[in-house]
């Protein structure tokens, strides 16, 4: 440790005003606080003063994300060993998985953090770690097998238009994990969706077990098989095909309370999205004029992306509501609209991804009249006092 | 005391502005953000965009040229409907056309070409420029513009065609032997084709002119 920041101390000079390295000033600044906490602190006006800064919270989400994602590993090394009918002790399941997965965090960092990088030092500011967390939830909510060139056009294609053109990290409209997969979903439809993508080695078709199906349970509900659905057991721990992070509730149970109690993702979203899950839910129940309308409203949540949208996506700091009573709000509707696109439009299966985006665009507005409201009430309470 | 006026040469400094100026700084599409509706529309494939942006630059510069020479008798209560008169003969005459030497783009560009009437940028540039001005500099004027919208639509189309639907002018660009149907590894972008895109691929082209030239910029 000791040597590394020598090291660094040693070659700070080149990198600053004035340096032979100038030019290259932002992304040494990237890693050394990447690598040491900076001692700078903020000296003007006033401010809270904590020690956690963008860097350490984005890690904690990191933190919060690894169960799902070993999870995830595993499991798509047990969904293929499903498929092709052999037996794999655990490592050889897990490595499997671990391989398949590799490449897709490897070049959603790599691509997407080139274009930060690029980005950064074009316009002189320093790196932000935006990033960090985006990188790993893309590869998350993919499909395992999705091609890796179409996974490198999605990111770049998120990082640019969904945050570079709004001004970088803190500014995006829309929360970059979930525009790479939209883009995904609208650009190659044919490998985001339907019964083969979600198993590794699927679409090729070689040994697959005679009558074997990869349908998701959200496929199987959608088509109303729903005595063929996985038992609310399996689909709790995640013994289900999925993207790969979504399917184990489990881990994502974990993620939701170390992120809880660490206080950096809003408990008040995650209740809330499943709230308006529930009502959504019973409403159907209520009205049940189909198969899928009857299932309980509970199982919503162990299906899909449901879980890990309310926990990872939807309490993205920047793109959702900032007022209190607005985040009530935004993740009530997200909840609602995610089961209402479920249930009521056969063209998508999943609707967590596009009732999170939509959210996205109405936060602003939620957080403009809640802040009216309240500057309204006030003013009311102010004059009253003042006429008595 | 007569003075001899100088004439000023067809192809003047001011002239040729009128013709050069509409393709970047002033671009109608990218600057002053006009016709916005058909070059969204009509890019999905570079034919039509082609075709679309050459009945655009006729009709533009045809009725820029004739409400100039009828600009001092057209009583000004009633201008709007005379320039519609004016457009809208001259939109019938290019859907003729089409018609009969280009029957299957026309059958593309379906109700666009009709909807050249109500294309913001011939009325814009009638009430701007062609209501004030000579006939010459008003055709000169009405060409830039067409060609200014035509640049933006064919380098749009490119784009959507290529990523698309892998073709250009219908020309296979990418062989076929790449697909993943076929044992390749491509396969088209079917964003490209919806309209989104299209929007998204102007506020690119409107990015990077805007950072090439700085003045653009809205404060």
């Amino acid at each position: 440790m000791k040597a590394l920041r020598n090291y660094i101390d040693k070659i700070k000079p080149q990198f600053q005003k004035g340096g032979r390295f100038e030019m290259f000033h932002s992304t040494f600044d990237a890693f050394e606080t990447f690598l040491f906490v900076p001692n700078t602190v903020t000296s003007k006006g006033s401010h809270i003063r904590d020690s956690i800064d963008l860097k350490r919270t984005m890690s904690m989400v990191i933190i919060a994300l690894i169960p799902a994602m070993l999870f995830g590993m595993w499991n798509v090394g047990y969904q293929h060993v499903l498929s092709i009918g052999a037996s794999w002790n655990f490592w050889e399941t897990f490595w499997y998985g671990f391989f398949k997965v590799l490449p897709l965090i490897l070049v959603s960092y790599g691509v997407g953090l080139s274009i930060e990088f690029a980005f950064a030092q074009s316009r002189g500011h320093e790196v932000n770690e935006g990033f960090l967390v985006s990188g790993l939830l893309v590869p998350l909510i993919m499909p395992v097998d999705v091609p890796l060139w179409m996974l490198a056009i999605a990111t770049a294609f998120a990082v640019i238009i969904g945050k570079e053109v709004f001004g970088g990290t803190g500014y995006n409209v829309f929360n970059p994990a979930l525009l790479a997969r939209a883009f995904l979903f609208f650009a190659y439809p044919s490998h985001m969706s339907g019964d083969k993508v979600w198993i590794a080695g699927l679409t090729s078709g070689k040994d697959v077990v005679d009558g074997f199906s990869g349908a998701t349970p959200l496929a199987k509900a959608a088509a109303y098989q729903i005595d063929k659905m996985p038992s609310a057991y399996d689909m709790f721990m995640g013994f289900i095909p999925g993207s790969v992070g979504e399917t184990s509730k489990l881990a994502i149970l974990i993620g939701a309370v170390f992120l809880i109690i660490t206080g950096i993702g809003s408990w008040k979203i995650m209740v809330s999205v499943f709230g308006g899950g529930l009502a959504a839910g019973l409403l159907f129940n209520a009205f049940a004029v189909n198969p899928y309308m009857e299932i309980p409203a509970w199982q919503h949540f162990i299906m899909g992306g449901f879980a890990f949208g309310a926990v990872f996506m939807a309490t993205d700091p920047v793109s959702a509501s900032h007022t209190e009573l607005g985040k009530w709000i935004y993740g009530f509707l997200v909840g609602f609209l995610a089961l209402l696109v479920r249930v009521l439009n056969p063209a998508y299966p999943e609707g967590m991804m596009l009732a999170i985006l939509f959210m996205n665009v109405f936060a602003p507005l939620i957080d403009y009249y809640v802040v009216e409201a309240n500057i309204k009430r006030r003013l009311k309470r102010a004059k009253k006092v003042a006429n008595s | 005391m007569s003075e001899v006026k100088e004439r000023e040469p067809l192809f003047s400094q001011k002239n040729l502005k009128l013709l050069t100026q509409p393709i970047d700084s002033k671009n109608p599409i990218t600057v002053l953000v006009l016709g916005i509706c058909s070059a969204l529309a009509v890019t999905v494939k570079l034919k039509p965009a082609i075709v679309m942006a050459l009945s655009v630059t006729i009709v533009t510069a045809f009725s820029n040229l004739i409400i100039s020479l009828i600009r001092k008798t057209i009583p000004n209560r009633i201008r709007i409907i005379v320039q519609l008169v004016v457009i809208a003969a001259l939109v019938i005459l290019v859907d003729q056309l089409l018609k009969a030497y280009v029957y299957d783009v026309s059958k593309q560009l379906s109700v666009f070409v009709g909807l050249i009437i109500t294309n913001c940028i011939i009325m814009g540039r009638l009430e701007a420029f062609a209501l004030g001005n000579k006939p010459w500099p008003s055709f000169l004027d009405g060409i830039g513009n067409g060609l200014g919208y035509g640049l933006i639509l064919v380098i749009v189309a490119f784009f959507r065609e290529l990523f698309g639907s892998g073709t250009l002018l219908g020309y296979r660009i990418f062989p076929l032997e790449w697909y993943i149907k076929n044992g390749g590894f491509y396969e088209n972008n079917g964003m490209m084709i919806l309209p989104p895109m299209a929007l998204i691929s102007l506020g690119i082209i409107i990015w990077i002119q805007r950072t090439r030239n700085r003045q653009l910029i809205e404060k």
